[in-house]
């Protein structure tokens, strides 16, 4: 009997904590929900170009907050996902230049993102460097190896373009925003069910969750640390390197100095915003990623005349009301950048 | 219990740069049985556990194991993880337990064994296996719960079953009372007999004599490295064991004077304290303390007795009450004040508020009088003053370290907390207040520091001692209050206290019924 109530207890507080998880989630949908339909009602296609706008955007975000959350639920904090996307998108980008095939370009990025992974996981797991100064070597390498080698006047061999997927792109807005897009985007919507499966419903995300938390506790039950953190870092790296190769490969074509100007810090903040889960992140990178895209749509439609530097903060704003208002307590991985040392 | 071996090692040597942690040590394991070892902090307990549970491998020597259950054939195997310990049937319950606060229970208990579906974690199935199994043993646990939301005693329960649901033969308890009030170590008991019941067999690893007694069938000694004697609770008692851990002989329950109690030294009055979640913890408490006595107070951890010794020690503000030090009513929150007016303290935690780790010992003797004279003059420091000082301490309060100038951390506990020892009783006081004043000692250092507060209590100081060990309690004090709830319950003379009557009061129940049905009633929330 008293099994039995404990139990309907625990049941019942486990549905109140999700629920008062998602309300955040629940109240901006809806907010969204309403300013979309009425968007729609007054202009049909500005309203899709914007969404549709806000969708690629979050796209880099998603993938470098995804770079981030798996190395941090596996206990290594990487800062470093800013120079991983821009290593990658350059390396993309000169892989495009030389073979003219995507494909290449693209698997180039990627492998680049996780060989950077890898060198932060030996920094951080095998020399137990500390992880902020890991994450900056490698920044600041990506950034003077790109500007070194950067060569001005270069010309790509064409971008990765939209695929309508047949019937469902003709569906009124929701066709042009979701099923209209180019490859990299489609993979990073999956990528992000992807992970949140792997993370919370396999063994692998099981033990990447318990290393993150208590690693000697996973170590114990045979669980090993250093394997579970390198893969995860790598495969993080990947996801960084997707990012850049995005940036050069299917959103602008060409390659700038430092062009990720920031991105990769942003994810960080997304993934923060996102309490380290796939799915938050996703949304809160739809965010960001709608606030951009409003904010270019208001500079350049004309239609308010407000100077463009105060509508360039509008993003940053966001940001700075969302994580102080909605953001609620966030509770980063207990061993989160914290070297793990056998005895 | 049989005859039959479960678990044998032969000859283990472990060597760590300049440690010879386990020397030829020879230790075999009755199938069904409890088996205690006994030792020390540093004689090699828990270096021997962690060679067959994995995490060390030996230099020397080895393992056998009865690997099949029907007859009484010894297997020589090599265990070099814990993954290959699991294998062989052996479980660990570690001393900090390694559980995943933030994980179910189900989640815990299958991580590093998981039971999938296809490519899913199957919980479902988990769950169902768990609450089988905690039918089986007796062990009540809900497999939805979070980790982090259960008491000690359940976690430790869920280690158990952790181990259980790994099909554990042999279990080893790493200090498993440490943690645990008297009821829950009593449960314990009945746990680990219960399980003993089902062919498991038990290494019990602790340092406390009467637990010892109490539930083991065999014992083992160590000490230094090695195996010092095999004994059985019936050859044996306290003294007997004490003696084989350390060495020689040890004075368990201190012989001293009758009190001779002159003015009052503390008073407090109608004390309220809060917590950092700002609940009321002690609550309109009001006692005395005389020159020249020692007041104990008894009671579980966390009924309030750290706020309580926070606020006398300047440390936390008070929500209301005053209190008195000889007659002068103490300033608010002000450590430094107190330290002027006499008042020496012997903090909870000696890493977090006892010592500056890193900071050598000589450093740590003077972290209250740094600022005065002789060690300071004028801004600079007088680094021999200090230095002579802190020589003439470790001399007087037997340190045993090779150099003052070491940084703290190189001591083991017993030392650091005699330099904390040193640094409070060595001056001027006229007020000790010692909380938990011999936490996770080894026997000869708490004798020492037993006999060093009753040394002070008859020089004529008053002594505030706070203990959740009911031994140190009964041998130091002169009169005994009891804690519970952040009030004080009970306060006997400790000629007239009784152990059973101190632990009943220490459990929350009283002889008056009337008064203690609506205490039961009452849980320890905020009022304001």
């Amino acid at each position: 009997m008293t099994t039995m109530a404990t139990a309907h207890d625990s049941l019942t507080g486990e549905i109140l904590r999700k629920f008062s998880r998602w309300m955040v989630w629940i109240v901006f949908g809806l907010a969204a929900l309403i300013a979309v339909i009425v968007g729609y009602i007054i202009d049909p296609r500005v309203t899709a170009a914007v969404l549709a706008s806000a969708v690629r955007q979050s796209t880099p975000l998603v993938l470098g907050a995804m770079c981030g959350l798996i190395g941090e639920r596996s206990g290594v904090i990487n800062i470093g996902i800013e120079g991983q996307m821009l290593l990658a998108a350059f390396i993309g980008f000169l892989v495009n230049v030389w073979t003219g095939n995507l494909l290449f370009a693209v698997s180039a990025g990627v492998l680049t993102g996780a060989l950077l992974g890898a060198l932060l996981a030996f920094m951080s797991v095998t020399l137990m460097i500390d992880q902020i100064i890991g994450g900056s070597v490698i920044n600041i390498l990506a950034l003077g190896l790109t500007g070194y080698f950067y060569t001005a006047g270069l010309t790509t061999k064409g971008k990765l373009a939209p695929i309508a997927l047949g019937p469902l792109a003709k569906i009124p807005l929701v066709g042009p925003v979701l099923f209209d897009n180019p490859p990299i985007t489609y993979a990073t919507i999956i990528l992000v069910f992807v992970v949140h499966y792997v993370l919370f419903h396999t063994k692998w995300g099981l033990r990447t969750r318990a290393v993150g938390e208590h690693p000697r506790a996973a170590d114990t039950v045979g669980v090993n640390v250093y394997f579970m953190r390198y893969v995860n870092v790598i495969i993080g790296g990947g996801f960084a390197g997707l990012a850049g190769a995005f940036l050069t490969l299917e959103a602008v074509g060409s390659f700038e100095r430092a062009m990720t100007n920031g991105r990769g810090f942003v994810a960080l903040a997304v993934m923060i915003f996102g309490k380290w889960t796939p799915l938050g992140s996703w949304g809160a990178a739809l965010l960001f990623g709608l606030a951009s895209a409003v904010q270019t749509q208001l500079q350049f439609g004309g239609k308010v005349d407000i100077p463009h530097q105060f509508i360039g903060i509008l993003p940053y704003l966001l940001t700075i009301v969302v994580l102080a208002g909605f953001g609620g307590r966030a509770r980063p991985p207990a061993a989160d950048g914290v070297p793990y040392k056998k005895e | 219990m049989s005859d039959q071996i479960a678990l044998q090692v032969h000859n283990i040597t472990k060597r760590f740069p300049g440690v010879l942690a386990n020397d030829s040590v020879d230790f075999t394991l009755k199938k069904g049985e409890i088996h205690a070892l006994l030792g020390e902090n540093g004689a090699g307990k828990s270096t021997l556990m962690n060679v067959i549970y994995g995490l060390y491998t030996p230099d020397e020597g080895e393992i056998l194991l009865n690997t099949n259950h029907g007859t009484n054939g010894l297997q020589r195997v090599n265990i070099e993880t814990p993954h290959d310990a699991i294998r062989y049937g052996i479980g660990m319950v570690h001393q900090h337990f390694m559980l995943v606060p933030v994980f179910t229970v189900a989640e815990n208990m299958i991580l590093g064994d998981e039971v999938t579906r296809g490519p899913s974690l199957d919980l479902r199935t988990a769950r169902r296996q768990i609450r089988q199994l905690s039918e089986d043993y007796g062990l009540e646990v809900d497999p939805n719960a979070v980790v982090e939301d259960l008491s000690v005693g359940v976690q430790q329960r869920v280690e158990i079953l952790k181990a259980l649901y790994r099909e554990a033969r042999i279990l080893v308890l790493d200090e498993p009372t440490a943690v645990l009030t008297p009821q829950e170590v009593e449960d314990l008991f009945k746990v680990m007999h219960q399980l003993t019941d089902r062919g498991v067999s038990i290494i019990f690893i602790t340092h406390k004599l009467k637990e010892v007694l109490a539930i083991a069938d065999e014992i083992t000694v160590m000490r230094r490295g090695k195996v010092v004697g095999n004994t059985t609770p019936s050859d044996t008692d306290e003294h007997g064991l004490a003696a084989m851990m350390v060495g020689r002989d040890v004075i368990l329950w201190i012989d001293k004077e009758p009190a001779h109690p002159a003015d009052v030294v503390l008073s407090v009055k109608n004390l309220n304290v809060k917590d950092d979640r700002d609940v009321l913890t002690v609550r309109d408490l009001s006692f005395e303390v005389k020159a020249g006595e020692i007041l104990g107070i008894a009671g579980v951890q966390g009924n309030g007795q750290t706020e309580l010794v926070e606020a006398l020690t300047g440390l936390r503000e008070i929500e209301g009450g005053s209190i008195y030090l000889n007659d002068q009513e103490l300033p608010a929150v002000n450590p430094r004040a107190l330290v002027e007016m006499g008042v020496a303290h012997i903090p909870e935690d000696r890493h977090k508020h006892g010592l500056v780790l890193p900071y050598t010992i000589s450093d740590n003797t003077v972290l209250n009088t740094y600022y005065q004279p002789p060690f300071a003059k004028g801004l600079q420091r007088d680094q021999k003053a200090v230095l002579e000082n802190s020589e003439k301490l470790i001399q007087q309060f037997d340190v045993r370290t090779p150099s003052a100038l070491l940084p703290t951390s190189n001591l083991s506990g017993g030392n650091q907390q005699k330099v904390i020892v040193a640094r409070e009783l060595g001056r001027p006081i006229s007020l000790l207040i010692a909380n938990q004043p011999t936490r996770g000692l080894d026997v000869g250092s708490i004798e020492y520091i037993h006999s060093q507060i009753v040394h002070r209590r008859d020089k004529g100081i008053a002594v505030l001692l706070v203990s959740a060990e009911l031994d140190e309690i009964l041998s130091l004090s002169d009169r005994i209050s009891v804690m519970y709830h952040g009030e004080m319950v009970a306060t006997v003379d400790a000629e007239d206290a009784s152990r059973e009557e101190l632990g009943l009061w220490m459990a929350g129940s009283h002889e008056d019924e009337d008064h203690d049905a609506e205490k039961e009633n009452q849980i320890p929330v905020e009022q304001s």
